[in-house]
């Protein structure tokens, strides 16, 4: 029997993986896939938890969230093909013009 | 059919709307050839309009859109901040940019679209209407961090505050979906209502949720120790982007925060040790580090990371008085730090220059009245009476002493005096140091005088008038207990 807790700790497991992804990894679209696991994780929780109570208003937000999350995308890819097209380069270890 | 059933009250939104017409009408000119000019003026006239709603709004209370939109005493003093924010902003953003050969009609919508956003932010009650203003203030931002393409420091710095805010998006998005998860709801004024028994019930989601949100916007108002982008995107940025970052998203995200944290969660005492270090970390990294920059945009990057810390000790205190002498500090603070990065986007409108501390040698051998008014600006940051700054941090350390906290006020005092040394290097620099080669001259266009003629009013008036500010923003608070 699948209940409610297996989708959230399928959510649960999803953030982890994209906080640790976007920690670790190098490549500038890598770390920027790992932030869209980010936001469906917490779109997966919500989703579950709108079906856990009965809210039909759970399933609204998540088309809002997944709108935000495409216009995230068009701008941080637009901004990673301005720096591909200079540096060619996606390494976000290069991007060290600024330090302290 | 008919709509007037459905309680929607349009005329709510009637600063936003303006804004957001006259971007949407930036754009659609800006396509044209002779189109192209109007964008500073369409700019300009969007937020004035704005600003007459607002005013026309003051004191008023009420709700609209389902409970969704919130328009109170305390959305109109952070909406008059953010669009006084964005005026000044714009109007030492037009020589910079043309200096620069970036001058593009999109600048201009990009800050009225990010400023709505921020009103948006303001002006409700639901955290998904929160996170939506949130994106709709970052978006803009990124593009803007970014504006000067041909500058690899400015695609660096979009990309590193792309990356950040995203991430921090993330953790705040989460921490929604927990906190509904908990009571069914995003809505703070039920959160408030239910709070002791949605503890009872679920405490690990409301409390798991709380820490993420607090973690998000951690990262947005730049707190130790999530402050890292702050002082690379702050340099990278073109000046007068960087002047608008330093106040309007700061003071977002606060106004955001006060609404979740002094009004959802102000049952959740758990939380106040967190904050306690949070405050303690921010005030105490950010102001020593910036003992050691000697790029002048970086140091001011690491004094706003500081500011930061100041404001959230009023958070932390909590209460009426406490919360209200953090709105007077965030409003003092926009005009100094709008004044002093006016002066900065003057001189880096000359070629070759990068904000370092050696390019203002001898600046008030060639131009006295700038050098006097970056010193005042400079004196009100460190906290020097008359000025708005040392009200604020007057109010807030003495509230801090009043609840309790005389060991945070203490460590606020004593940071607040190392500041004094990296606020004072500039003074030093430009008055006292020579110059070893002709201080190139600067050029002034009236709408730069204007902005550092609000900017010097307003960092003087609310330190000479400081208990009719502070009123304001008791009152303002008051309208959403």
């Amino acid at each position: 029997m699948i209940g409610a807790e297996h989708f959230l700790i399928v959510s649960a497991i999803l953030f982890a993986v994209g906080v640790t992804g976007a920690l670790i990894s190098r490549n500038l679209i890598m770390i920027f896939m790992s932030v869209e696991i980010m936001l469906n994780a917490a779109n997966l929780a919500i989703i579950t938890f709108a079906r856990m109570h009965g809210d039909m208003g759970g399933h609204v937000i998540v088309f809002l969230t997944l709108t935000v999350a495409a216009a995230e995308a068009a701008v941080g890819l637009g901004l990673i093909m301005t720096l591909y097209s200079k540096r060619g380069s996606v390494d976000a270890a290069k991007f060290n013009i600024m330090k302290w | 059919m008919d709509f007037s059933g459905a309680n929607l009250n349009f005329s709510l939104l009637l600063p936003e709307i303006a804004l957001a017409i006259s971007g949407f009408a930036i754009l659609l000119f800006g396509v044209t050839k002779r189109g192209k000019d109007f964008g500073f003026g369409l700019g300009l006239l969007g937020l004035l309009a704005a600003l007459a709603f607002t005013v026309q709004q003051w004191g008023s209370l009420e709700t609209g859109f389902f409970g969704m939109v919130t328009k109170d005493g305390f959305s109109s003093l952070f909406n008059l901040i953010f669009l006084m924010g964005g005026v000044i902003s714009i109007m030492i953003s037009r020589s910079y940019l043309i200096s620069k050969g970036i001058d593009k009609p999109e600048y201009y919508a990009l800050i009225l679209f990010s400023i709505l956003g921020m009103m948006v932010m303001a002006s409700t009650y639901d955290m998904i209407i929160i996170f939506l203003g949130l994106e709709i203030m970052s978006i803009p931002l990124y593009v803007l961090a970014g504006f000067n393409r041909k500058d690899p420091k400015s695609n660096e710095a979009g990309i590193k505050y792309f990356i950040m805010g995203a991430f921090a998006s993330g953790f705040l998005l989460y921490g929604i979906a927990l906190v509904y998860g908990a009571g069914a709801t995003t809505d703070l004024r039920l959160i408030a209502a239910n709070f002791h028994s949605l503890a009872q019930s679920s405490p690990m989601f409301l409390y798991a949720g709380a820490a993420l949100i607090l973690i998000g916007f951690g990262f947005k108002v730049a707190a130790v120790p999530f402050h890292m982008w702050a002082p690379d995107v702050y340099q990278g940025a073109p000046t007068p982007v960087t002047a608008f970052f330093s106040v309007g998203p700061k003071a977002a995200g606060f106004a955001a925060l006060m609404r979740i944290l002094a009004f959802g969660f102000d049952s959740m005492d758990e939380i106040q040790p967190i904050l306690w270090t949070l405050a303690v970390l921010t005030m105490v990294v950010g102001n020593l580090l910036a003992l050691f920059q000697d790029n002048i945009k970086r140091m001011l990057a690491y004094s706003s990371i500081a500011h930061a810390g100041y404001i959230l000790v009023a958070l932390t205190v909590g209460g009426e008085s406490a919360v209200a002498s953090g709105m007077y500090y965030l409003l003092g603070y926009t005009f100094i730090n709008l004044g002093a990065f006016a002066i900065l986007t003057i001189l880096d409108t000359r070629d070759g220059t990068d904000s370092r501390f050696s390019e203002i040698n001898g600046m008030a051998a060639r131009h006295p009245y700038l050098a006097s008014l970056l010193a005042i600006f400079m004196f009100s940051l460190a906290g020097f009476p008359p000025t708005a700054g040392f009200f604020g941090k007057l109010y807030i350390f003495s509230g801090a002493v009043d609840s309790g906290f005389i060991w945070l006020a203490i460590i606020g005092v004593m940071t607040s005096f190392v500041s004094v040394y990296y606020y004072m290097r500039v003074v030093v620099y430009c008055f006292f140091n020579k110059s070893d080669h002709p201080f190139a001259q600067v050029s002034l266009n009236p709408y730069l005088m204007v902005a550092l003629l609000i900017t010097a009013v307003g960092a003087i008036g609310l330190g000479v008038l400081p208990s009719f500010w502070i009123d304001l923003s008791r009152q303002a608070f008051a309208s959403f207990l």
